[in-house]
């Protein structure tokens, strides 16, 4: 009871002080809006979150890239440790099956358009990867298997897409005399968008391997077997 | 506007503490489903479509998918478990 009273009252004074750092809140001594609005002709696209992504913090979009990279190494060195069995995943369903036929091309034209529109509205490499690991997490449920995911160089190559056309792109700037990841201004409008097409497949099928590396269900006779020689 | 944004503010509030304080783990699933998608609509009210449609993409659509695919496997192993012991 005391404890509880003490986590009460401690998280009643953390609220206090995130209320008190709300309302009095110091005025922005740098007009960063106005910094971006004056910079952005020169950083290839007309959206100002791009170019923060892309082109002025573009070695924080690097590291996130190359984090997700690595979590989905972790995944599939767990996968590797779980007993294996055929991949059984999927409802057999035909109203299911149907509604993907309508939903799959949509999805892939929103997960163009999200890309495509990044350069100068909302939109970008991350939200077009998502929408296509969803298509790609739709398309398992259904039972539908890709044939590319049974190959694993083909697989590990478009993993390491994204962050290798980055890298690649980021040391060019380094040849052409300028600090690393900076763009040249003339080309920086191309360079960003190859980029994010090579992020949207990575950022994709990166998001869609975490899904698939789940380990498989238990009560597969497989499992059971391989679990129970495991006991042994 | 200001009683939508209101609303929107204190659904966050309750679907974060149903998730936290929910008994059922499929319940405090679907309440963080439900908290992701709220989260995307606050967003897009504080005026950042990108992060409104990063969160709905990957905060409520993706990881939801993962933890209810992680719930099913666990219940999964768990009933079995169950059956085998006695």
């Amino acid at each position: 009871m005391r404890r509880k009273l003490a986590a009460a009252l401690l998280c009643l004074l953390a609220g206090l002080a995130l209320a008190w750092a709300l309302v009095d809140r110091p005025e922005p001594v740098v007009d960063l809006p106005r910094q971006a609005a004056a910079a952005l002709p020169s950083s290839g696209v007309d959206h100002a979150v791009t170019a923060v992504l892309l082109d002025w913090r573009s070695f924080d979009t690097l590291l996130e890239v190359m984090v997700l990279l690595v979590a989905v190494l972790v995944a599939l060195a767990l996968r590797e440790a779980q007993p294996d069995s055929p991949d059984r995943m999927g409802l057999e369903n035909p109203l299911l099956r149907g509604v993907m036929s309508w939903l799959l091309p949509l999805m892939l034209l929103v997960a163009g358009y999200l890309l495509w529109a990044g350069a100068h509205r909302p939109g970008g490499a991350f939200q077009a990867g998502a929408v296509l690991a969803a298509a790609g997490v739709l398309l398992r449920l259904a039972g539908v298997s890709l044939s590319g995911f049974e190959r694993p160089w083909l697989l590990r190559t478009g993993l390491v897409l994204g962050g290798a056309v980055f890298l690649t792109a980021g040391t060019f700037a380094l040849f052409a005399g300028r600090p690393f990841l900076a763009w040249p201004e003339s080309a920086a409008g191309a360079l960003i968008l190859l980029v994010e097409i090579a992020l949207t497949v990575s950022i994709g099928l990166a998001l869609l391997s975490l899904f698939r590396l789940t380990p498989p269900y238990p009560d597969d006779p497989g499992v059971r077997k391989a679990e129970a020689e495991g006991d042994r | 506007m200001p009683w939508l944004d209101l609303m929107l503010g204190a659904s966050l509030v309750v679907t974060a503490a149903m998730a936290l304080i929910s008994g059922s783990l499929f319940r405090a699933v679907v309440m963080f489903i439900v908290f992701g998608l709220m989260m995307a609509l606050a967003w897009v009210r504080l005026e950042a479509p990108d992060i409104a449609l990063a969160e709905a993409a990957i905060g409520a659509g993706l990881t939801g998918v993962l933890l209810l695919d992680t719930l099913g496997y666990l219940r999964r192993r768990f009933t079995r478990a169950e059956e085998d012991s006695p």
